[in-house]
């Protein structure tokens, strides 16, 4: 798995796509932060050590679900295009450890771009604008596992495809119907809704955003996280007794 | 040692391998020959572990592929058609992660990595990337790969496709070194290549076996050629009429300054060089042409069997054979 891991990372780090997905996130993160900031300073008033945080983290979660397919659609697409995974497959690796050194190898290039975003409260710190530290950590907590989340339903969409254009675009999709699930909620009956909410990825967000962490939230998305690992594995297990590529 | 015994592989409703079963005892190097579409490569690759037969058993170092995946794996290794490879990584880079995902210990994979390098001749390229290096250098990165951890048994999809005649040469060596030390399953779909290294021969053709046999015995079960290149000091017009009346002789056509002569048996040829002779004139050349596999095949299955228009996937499936009138026609290869 470790092998895995430390091959995908190496060619993420080796494809131009890394560097632009990585830049673009990180400027669009800076902005954000620099209009969020102008907007509570200007305004005054507001709770800055909360509610700043809250626009922000939103923000970032929606840079996140651009930006995330675009780490996930490489996984088994281009392994699949290139004919190297049946090569994979005559080494002595399980299909999990393929599947799970694909996966880490996506969360570490995504923890690192969250790092990244660091800076912003350290930015705060010398000019003595409150900091605290718990809506912080529930909001990067959030973030990662929404962002888990999407990569995991990201590294489903590439195990089914040769094309990553396709992969990318699919996982697009299928975000965007987790996203706008609960938005019809007039209607819809109230069981529907009920389960639809359940469902979407972006209500359990905000929870976390407000700075609050609740454990069925957190159990959600590992979960939903899990699911779409699980169905990974499946769908390597099925092309292979088809014994297609 | 590979065993193969009553492997069938079906996808969908066409049967690729059908039946089949042999064995490659440790240290042996046995080609494996077949028109494209026969099976071959759906053999190795279910040798190889990539998708479980349908029925029948697969063994490697006595590890069954199904039962005891990761030990067989240990013990393989597998160059796939067509070499496949990460554009984006090193030549040694490449390597590096071979020998990680076979599981080699942390300490070894240095020197085996390096050893890997050298036995395919890599050592000038190994800072390049994979995606940069021409198709003979990809194909030993493919070899090295397949090398790296010194696997007791090597399955060689076509290895040699492709590449020049000097490659070629090179990667027969390569195999020839391993003759007696490793157990090697080479397939090709020409003859010469595969009597040059492998001591025993199975021929496979739409998915089973027809025939199977050491590669000098089939050589001469195959008696020779069956077709002459004449040349002599006469013109080639008089030469084709002189040969073609000798008896045993079934056609003779002039080609260029050459006269193509079919004979029926090996006595026709002395007997096509005793009329040259006797007209007083010099014969320059008089070469038997390599048997091609089509007429391995016609000589094996008793002839009247039509090969090469067999419509065949690329990936050893097939289709049956086509109605009486259409064989051979072009564009029937593919899969509706």
């Amino acid at each position: 798995m470790i092998a895995v891991l430390r091959k995908e990372l190496a060619s993420w780090f080796a494809s131009p796509l890394a560097w632009v997905v990585m830049a673009l996130f990180l400027a669009l993160s800076g902005f954000y932060f620099y209009t969020n900031l102008s907007f509570f300073l200007l305004n005054g008033g507001f709770d800055l050590t909360r509610g700043l945080w809250q626009y922000q983290f939103v923000d970032l979660l929606q840079r996140n679900f651009f930006l995330l397919p675009l780490v996930t659609m490489r996984l088994f697409a281009e392994e699949r295009r290139h004919g190297t995974l049946e090569l994979l497959w005559t080494y002595p690796l399980r299909d999990a450890q393929i599947v799970l050194g694909k996966y880490l190898a996506a969360l570490i290039v995504f923890a690192l771009m969250l790092a990244g975003t660091a800076v912003h409260p350290l930015l705060l710190l010398p000019s003595g604008a409150p900091v605290a530290a718990g809506p912080l950590v529930a909001g990067y907590l959030g973030l990662f596992l929404v962002g888990a989340a999407f990569l995991a339903c990201g590294t489903f969409v590439s195990s089914l495809t040769d094309s990553q254009v396709l992969a990318a675009a699919a996982t697009y999709t299928l975000l965007v119907l987790f996203w706008a699930l609960t938005w019809n909620e007039f209607a819809v009956g109230a069981p529907v809704l009920w389960i639809l909410s359940g469902l979407s990825l972006f209500d359990r967000f905000y929870t976390f955003a407000r700075g609050g962490i609740d454990t069925r939230d957190v159990v959600f998305l590992l979960l939903f996280a899990a699911v779409f690992l699980a169905w990974t594995l499946l769908a390597l297990g099925a092309r292979r007794w088809r014994g297609v590529r | 040692m590979i065993e193969v015994a009553h492997l069938v592989k079906t996808f969908g409703d066409l049967a690729a391998v059908d039946d089949v079963s042999f064995r490659v005892e440790p240290g042996e190097c046995v080609g494996f020959l077949g028109p494209n579409g026969a099976g071959k490569t759906t053999t190795m690759r279910t040798i190889a572990g990539i998708f479980p037969p349908t029925s029948g058993t697969v063994r490697v170092a006595g590890h069954d592929v199904v039962r005891e995946p990761d030990a067989a794996r240990r013990a393989l290794g597998y160059f796939p058609e067509h070499a496949p490879f990460y554009p984006e990584l090193t030549v040694e880079e490449y390597l590096v992660f071979v020998a990680r995902a076979k599981r080699l210990p942390r300490a070894a994979r240095p020197h085996t990595v390096a050893r890997a390098l050298a036995a395919c001749d890599l050592g000038a390229v190994r800072r390049r990337l994979v995606g940069t290096l021409s198709k003979g250098f990809r194909q030993r990165v493919g070899l090295a790969q397949a090398l790296l951890g010194d696997p007791e048994v090597l399955v060689l999809d076509e290895p040699t496709a492709g590449l020049d005649p000097t490659q070629k040469r090179e990667i027969a060596d390569l195999v020839l070194s391993l003759r007696g030390r490793r157990t090697v399953l080479f397939s090709s779909h020409v003859l010469p290549e595969v009597a040059q290294v492998a001591q025993r021969v199975v021929i496979v053709d739409r998915g089973r076996v027809v025939a199977e046999d050491a590669a000098d015995a089939l050589a001469s079960r195959l008696g020779g050629s069956s077709t002459l290149r004449l040349r002599a000091d006469a013109p080639a017009d008089a030469l084709c009429g002189v040969a073609a009346a000798v008896p045993g002789v079934l056609r003779a056509a002039v080609e260029g300054e050459r006269v193509r002569v079919e004979i029926a048996d090996e006595e026709a040829r002395a007997a096509v060089s005793r009329a040259v002779t006797a007209r007083g004139w010099t014969i320059l050349e008089l070469a038997g042409e390599a048997p091609t596999l089509e007429e391995v095949f016609l000589r094996l299955v008793g002839g009247g069997r039509e090969t090469a228009g067999t419509p065949a996937r690329e990936d050893g499936a097939r289709l049956d054979p086509p109605p009486a009138g259409t064989e051979g026609s072009p564009g029937r290869g593919g899969v509706a």
